[in-house]
């Protein structure tokens, strides 16, 4: 490897206006106004978690008032699901590696890509006008007739705002597809691709095949309140119900919008750090379709106990199950995967390790609740919560810190500290399960979830939550510092700080130049080509 | 593969990858309208004389006449395609004028048609007032005809201006169609739209004439 020195010409040099951040078309400088746009709104979406966590450590309703209480859990929600988790991989990494993983100069469309986060932003700022102002208390996921009918708050501000966010996760979708259908190096087949492109184009095909419904389930919402036109009004004979149909068709898949993502983050540093190729790739590949097509038929498992009929939830109880078989295909692949590898324990890693176990947690608690009889007994309750934080935080957070921490050196040429980067991601691990572990077991012995008072016997277990948070919290500080301390002081990193294999870390600089490639590469080897051997593939 | 990276700069390949971003945009559209066909049909299925009943109030001429009006500049449409596609500018910027034509003649008669179910108090709402026997669910076939048709029209208004920035850049020859697929593209959505409406026009204003 040749001495680390940080290339003079890159895109980060490229230009140092404001002017030059705000109108570029780098899919690379885009995925970085992206990461520091969904920082700022995660940051806001925890906010919320510190207050309601507080106010959870005492039985009676304390600190903020029943309805200050449904505002926050309300904002938390929206903020992290819409706002953080659907465009947090795909929007940052996946709009900084896709060109660069196949050798591409940029995205399809980057006037495309430029808008999809003006857009984003535009509809962040709907958002949070309508917080602002007075906040939405449905819940983040609008429920109809309460969200159409009852509901005094902003819920038509909030609506259009993630209306709007939408689209710029349909650009961002659409982009991917077509780049990865059309742009792929000389030599890149399809089963040559890296596993994180995989999982973004099964990202993608959820993203252009969902989100629209969300946005006419939304706009509908929004049509009932601003003109009474009211298609889940029961006062005219309609369906509140429908509205629970259209909204998990698209926010069920959303949850593999979240987690395939981070699925593909855990396959490039699985493979990197045992240095060997991913076991059964091509069934590590085919599984994230496999996620995207079967996420599509399991909707129905959020309504077992909402007047569903019977044999509906029977299928779709039956239909959830089967999802869970490519996820475990994932799963002991990456497990094999480390099978005699020479693995090395670098911060990244320790995320693809927290991912695994704590995905593992989430996704078989998944096969308890969508068992009809036990869904019965914790349905609403904290063990709803737990599940899929740990998918949600255990999951897709720690594939997000884990690509942070991998792709970190290559996108700011820098290093950071491996001390402080290492202790920070066994507290996060630590607090992660201290916060959301007890909730398992309220939920289990019956607490509901959304309440801002509960009976004291409940009390040893929020106390236990709350301590964990606060770890969490501190573990999710600690980056923030020494990444930034990083940007100035860190040592520079060389093109491929890890020994990695990809496009991204053998043929480009870190940061990588303007136009990514000197010369556009000619693939001739398979994807994670450790062992080298195998030339011809 | 044995091409270079040039072909990532030819023009087949432009296109084709202009056209495969359409294509992918226009699966969301169908996902869009389909979850408002998905509500109708369930509705529908619950109240269907109440559905046939609420049709007959519908002017079947008036969308008759729309359906071929429609049809008729997806036809014109498809000429000006064929002459971007050749080249041809003056035969190109007359169909992109005749296909805009038509489209307003399709909005100004929905327009008409909203205005007489203003007139008559169908639309859905405070003001909605109806003698028949089942107002309630009468009320619900007008949301669904006020929300699809109303998003269709809306997305005519989208093409509509496209169409419009189109010939403005042909005829000040900004732009030479036949280098790229902005036609074609424009083209594609169109006929969407069009394909659309012949949904929407059976669905509301066809099924109550059986009875």
């Amino acid at each position: 490897m040749t001495a680390a020195v940080e290339p003079k010409d890159n895109y980060l040099t490229a230009g140092f206006s404001l002017k030059s951040w705000l109108t570029t078309t780098d899919h690379k400088r885009i995925g970085v106004l992206y990461l520091l746009s969904i920082t700022f709104f995660f940051l806001v979406g925890g906010l919320a978690a510190v207050l309601f966590r507080l106010e959870l450590l005492t039985p009676p309703g304390d600190l903020v008032s029943a309805d200050s209480y449904n505002k926050l859990f309300t904002l938390h929600g929206i903020v992290m699901v819409f706002l953080f988790l659907i465009p947090s991989v795909p929007a940052a990494f996946g709009n900084f590696l896709v060109p660069l993983m196949i050798g591409a100069k940029d995205l399809a469309f980057p006037k495309l890509n430029l808008a999809s986060w003006y857009v984003f932003v535009l509809g962040g700022l709907f958002a949070l006008w309508a917080l602002l102002t007075g906040g939405v208390d449905t819940g983040w996921t609008f429920y109809t007739p309460y969200s159409s009918t009852y509901s005094n708050t902003y819920v038509s501000l909030m609506a259009i705002g993630i209306f709007i966010a939408g689209f710029s996760s349909i650009f961002t979708g659409l982009n991917f597809i077509v780049t990865i259908h059309k742009m792929r190096a000389p030599g890149l087949t399809w089963f040559r691709l890296p596993l994180f492109i995989w999982a973004h184009y099964a990202t993608s095909l959820i993203i252009v095949l969902g989100t629209p419904v969300l946005a006419v389930a939304i706009l509908l919402v929004g049509v009932e309140r601003l003109f009474g036109i009211g298609i889940f009004n029961p006062a005219i004979g309609g369906d509140p119900l429908l509205f629970q149909h259209l909204f998990w068709f698209y926010s069920h898949p959303a949850v593999y919008i979240m987690i395939l993502p981070s699925m593909g983050v855990v396959s490039e540093i699985v493979a990197c750090f045992s240095r060997k190729r991913i076991f059964g790739y091509k069934f590590v590949a085919i599984a994230s379709l496999a996620i995207a097509v079967y996420g599509f038929l399991v909707w129905g498992h959020h309504m077992f106990v909402s007047s569903q009929s019977v044999y509906a939830g029977l299928i779709f109880s039956f239909l959830s199950f089967f999802v869970a078989v490519p996820s475990a295909v994932k799963v002991f692949n990456w497990t094999a995967t480390l099978y005699k590898g020479s693995i090395a324990f670098d911060t990244p890693m320790l995320y693809a390790f927290g991912f695994i176990g704590l995905f593992t947690i989430g996704g078989l608690t998944g096969l308890f609740l969508a068992t009809l009889g036990l869904d019965v007994h914790v349905h609403d309750t904290y063990f709803v919560i737990a599940h899929f934080h740990y998918i949600m935080v255990g999951g897709a957070i720690m594939g997000y810190l884990g690509a942070l921490h991998f792709w970190w050196p290559k996108m700011t040429g820098r290093m950071y500290t491996e001390g402080w980067s290492k202790f920070s991601a066994l507290i996060i691990f630590i607090g992660f399960n201290l916060t959301f572990f007890p909730q398992f077991i309220l939920g289990y012995l019956g607490m509901p979830r959304r309440y801002h008072a509960y009976s004291p016997e409940f009390q040893v277990y929020n106390v236990l939550s709350t301590a964990g948070a606060s770890i969490l919290g501190a573990g999710y500080v600690i980056p923030i510092i020494y990444l930034l301390w990083s940007l100035f002081r860190g040592k520079p990193a060389g093109p491929n700080p890890w020994g990695a294999k990809g496009l991204e870390w053998e043929k480009t600089s870190s940061p990588p130049p303007v136009h990514n490639f000197a010369e556009i590469p000619t693939v001739t080897e398979e994807a994670y080509n450790y062992s080298g051997t195998n030339e011809q593939g | 593969m044995t091409e270079t990276s040039a072909h990532q700069e030819d023009m087949s390949w432009q296109r084709e990858t202009s056209l495969l971003g359409v294509w992918v945009f226009l699966l969301t559209e169908v996902l869009f309208f389909g979850g408002l066909f998905t509500g109708y049909a369930v509705y529908r299925s619950g109240y269907p004389d109440i559905f046939s009943e609420a049709s007959r109030h519908l002017n079947v001429l008036l969308g008759t006449v729309n359906t071929a009006v429609l049809l008729t500049s997806s036809l014109t449409m498809a000429f000006a395609v064929a002459s971007a596609q050749e080249g041809k500018r003056r035969p190109l910027l007359i169909y992109l004028f005749l296909t805009i034509a038509l489209g307003l003649v399709f909005l100004g008669i929905k327009s008409t048609e909203y205005h007489h179910k203003f007139v008559e108090k169908l639309i859905p709402g405070a003001h909605f007032s109806y003698s028949g026997l089942s107002t309630r669910e009468v009320q619900l076939f007008f949301s669904f005809y006020f929300v699809m048709t109303g998003l269709h029209a809306l997305h005519m208004i989208a093409g509509i201006g496209v169409l419009a920035v189109l010939a403005f850049l042909v005829w000040r020859k900004k732009l030479d169609p036949s280098r790229n697929a902005l036609v074609e593209g424009t083209g594609l959505y169109w006929h969407f739209v069009d394909v659309v409406w012949i949904f929407l026009f059976p669905l509301f204003y066809l099924i109550g004439l059986r009875a």
